[in-house]
């Protein structure tokens, strides 16, 4: 599922990321595929925030749609 | 893939003592928001230069630490060249003898990939371990002896908000070795290095730079995901070992998400811009500049001025004696000419006779001037003159208020957050969240925020912010003359006005994203801990970015003061003069001499509007001249660093823009409003 999808304060395993430069972005932030992060925060119909140890990531919708992720 | 357990030596002496002789570069590296700043103005003490590194736009400090030299680099997350501070960094690290790498403890698990990037590239490197005095708080544990033994690198706890550590640090500088290279890379180094002859550069080209492999004619490399990947895969199993982390939530977490969260995000917004139209639109626009403009600059600077050039320059002195009648207005007694053919100095029976005349009262003296020379210099729109006083009395204030309130929002983490909560209403428009930087800028100097768009990630999203900021936004100084103008109308006015700006930029946004080719990049930033600024940090970086900025600015404010001088000397602000009268009586509904309004908005915006606070104008008028002006062109400075930041092509659709806009907005609000 999308990580936009994802339901708030759950556990959640990264899938995939297709845009490369998110991709690069995402892993010097420390995030790669399977990664567990929690999304922390949804702005209604703005970017979302996923935590990863005491980091908090925000991510614009387009790039949270392209984002693959599966609960846990 | 396991690190070769080296055991570190802590002697001072891993160098020969003869490379202690010469000057080495030392430059402070590490992720945004990891302190770097505060430890550079300890470490390089009072006395930094602020410089270009060659062959780059973005300025650095440069301090001394010993007889070393430190370098500062903007905040990376990684040694690359996705954006013009990553490519400045990225050079001084390849130009550095030593490495100070700041990581911040808290957020070590992010820190470690640039650090251990720092170690394959066989630089030698000291690891600062920041902030430990948010890790105990936090109760987070850090292995720090496993820590250097894994990366075979000097690992020093410090806080540099605390100040400890940091002497430890200075002392250790000495043991900076190079550190463990990851086992996977290290054939694939060794091959590129045969061919390049420096390790850091081998890293740079295996991992893609395709300026640093140009460089050495070699092709770039193509594996940067899987070198990446591998490279995160170390950091994550050195975390394992070394760091433990207990997952409670902090107060200023707390405090962070509120301001994300749109129910209690949208209120501190409008606290915290109210607190910015205090200070920065009540505090200095109107009380300091109103002391620094009018009466340092007006009052004392430019007579004294022009008195020095009348002493040598054809003059008209005109002396009026004016009194205060019963109702407080001014009342000129007497007015009298002296005329000066070649300047005061040469005349002095004259000038006693002017003396004697302006001891009767109180004087206004005006100077017009003859010479060419001298009105370039000191007439209506002086170099010398008017210039230097907008740009030193009115300008620098402003600027500096708005880098410091700028500065506080940034440290404190708040900015990412603000991005974060508006992205969504920026997305609309073909913008991201990070567009709120030039945004609320723009309140305060438009060419000051068109500098900063800048930071933007595409040329689409950079053009799509300056056209707004050229178009929709008032500046600080125009706001000023603008807010006094509306206190005269009443609330509804006010209200239809902020609708209007509001409704245009809205407009004009989403045109542009409609109509650009391309995508805008969308949101992808990290939200920094909240934490209290410091504010001899804020200070420095106040200083330093008002220095940046006027350094590149006062060149234009002085072109264009002599530009529109060299208008009014041939005559061609005459011809705008009688073209517009038209325009403004017929079309604008308003009285002629609101024609020379919008002549003096060419040169600064806010002339303009204050031309209108001495004319008799009904509610409405002042309203649609206030519209208009606010939609038309930039001032000449905004317009010439617009030139340059967008080429000319833009700036020239954006200015020629402005005026269809202005006027038709304008008269048909005039139109509209001629009905009730």
């Amino acid at each position: 599922m999308p990580l936009s999808k994802a339901p708030a304060s759950k556990l959640l395993k990264i899938k995939s990321i297709p845009d490369p430069d998110v991709k690069t972005q995402l892993i010097r932030f420390g995030i790669t595929e399977g990664t567990k992060v929690k999304c922390y925060h949804k702005i209604p119909m703005g970017p979302l925030i996923i935590r990863y140890y005491k980091q908090e990531i925000a991510i614009g919708r387009k790039i949270a749609n392209s984002i693959l992720v599966e609960l846990l | 893939m396991t690190d070769k357990k080296i055991p570190l030596h802590k002697h001072p002496h891993l160098d020969e003592p003869a490379d202690d002789e010469h000057k080495k570069k030392i430059v402070l590296v590490g992720n945004p928001n990891v302190g770097k700043s505060l430890l550079f103005n300890w470490l390089s003490g009072l006395y930094v230069d602020v410089s270009n590194f060659p062959g780059t736009t973005v300025e650095i400090s440069q301090g001394h630490i010993g007889q070393h030299i430190l370098y500062d680099t903007p905040g990376i997350y990684s040694v690359a060249s996705f954006n013009d501070e990553e490519c400045t960094a990225r050079d001084i690290i390849l130009d550095a003898d030593l490495v100070i790498n700041v990581v911040d403890g808290v957020h070590l698990e992010r820190d470690l990939f640039l650090t251990i990037q720092l170690i394959d590239m066989g630089l030698p490197v000291i690891v600062a371990l920041n902030f430990m005095d948010e890790v105990e708080k936090e109760k987070i544990k850090i292995d720090v002896e496993a820590l250097e033994t894994r990366l075979n690198v000097p690992v020093i706890p410090i806080s540099a908000a605390r100040k400890t550590g940091l002497e430890n640090l200075v002392k250790s500088i000495p043991c900076a070795r190079k550190g463990a290279v990851s086992e996977t890379l290290k054939h694939e180094i060794s091959d590129m290095l045969n061919r390049v002859g420096s390790q850091p550069e081998a890293v740079l080209i295996l991992e893609g730079d395709v300026t640093v492999a140009g460089r050495h004619g070699v092709p770039a490399g193509i594996e940067r995901d899987r070198i990446y990947l591998q490279r995160r895969l170390r950091v994550n199993q050195i975390i394992e070992q070394i760091f433990q982390i207990h997952s409670h939530r902090s107060i200023r977490e707390w405090i962070g998400r509120l301001m994300i969260h749109p129910v209690t995000g949208i209120p501190i917004v409008a606290v915290v811009l109210y607190l910015l139209y205090q200070f920065v639109g009540v505090g200095i626009a109107q009380y300091l500049v109103g002391f620094t403009e009018e009466t340092v600059g007006q009052g004392v600077y430019e007579p004294f001025v022009r008195q020095i050039i009348a002493r040598m320059a054809a003059v008209n002195i005109k002396a009026d004696i004016i009194h205060e009648d019963h109702n407080g207005h001014m009342v000129t007694l007497s007015s009298t000419n002296f005329y000066f053919p070649d300047g005061t100095d040469n005349d002095p029976a004259n000038y006693r006779v002017l003396q004697n005349y302006s001891e009767n009262g109180t004087v206004i003296i005006e100077y017009q001037f003859y010479d060419i020379w001298a009105i370039f210099l000191a007439g209506e729109f002086g170099a010398i003159t008017m210039t230097v006083t907008y740009i030193f009395l009115l300008l620098l204030p402003l600027v500096i208020g708005f880098y410091f309130f700028l500065s506080v929002l940034e440290d404190s983490g708040y900015l990412p957050r603000l991005a974060t909560l508006t992205d969504n209403l920026l997305s609309a428009i073909g913008l991201n969240g990070r567009a709120i930087i030039p945004i609320l800028l723009g309140f305060g100097c438009v060419t000051m925020a068109t500098v900063s768009t800048r930071l933007l990630n595409t040329k689409r999203e950079k053009t799509i912010a300056t056209t707004i900021l050229n178009f929709a936004i008032p500046c600080s100084a125009q706001l000023a003359v603008i807010t006094a103008l509306l206190a005269r109308t009443g609330g509804l006015y006010v209200l239809i006005f902020i609708g209007i700006l509001a409704i245009a930029l809205i407009l004009i946004g989403s045109v542009l994203n409609w109509t650009l080719a391309g995508t805008s990049s969308s949101l992808l930033i990290d939200l920094p801990p909240m934490r209290f600024p410091s504010l001899d940090n804020i200070t420095r970086k106040t200083i330093f970015k008002s220095y940046h900025f006027m350094k590149e600015a006062i060149p234009f404010f002085f072109l264009g003061s002599l530009l529109v001088t060299a208008m009014q000397l041939t005559g061609a602000m005459k011809i705008w003069e009688s073209l517009f009268e038209f325009i403004t009586t017929q079309w604008l509904l308003l009285p002629s001499e609101s024609a020379r309004a919008f002549i003096m908005g060419l040169v600064r915006r806010d002339f303009g509007a204050a031309g209108f606070l001495n004319m008799d104008l009904s509610a409405s008028q002042i309203l649609t001249g206030l519209v208009t002006l606010t939609f038309f062109v930039p001032c000449i400075a905004s317009m010439i660093i617009l030139f340059k930041e967008r080429g000319s092509r833009e700036a020239l659709l954006i200015w020629f823009g402005t005026w269809i806009i202005a006027f038709l907005i304008g008269g048909i609000l005039a139109h509209i409003l001629a009905l009730f």
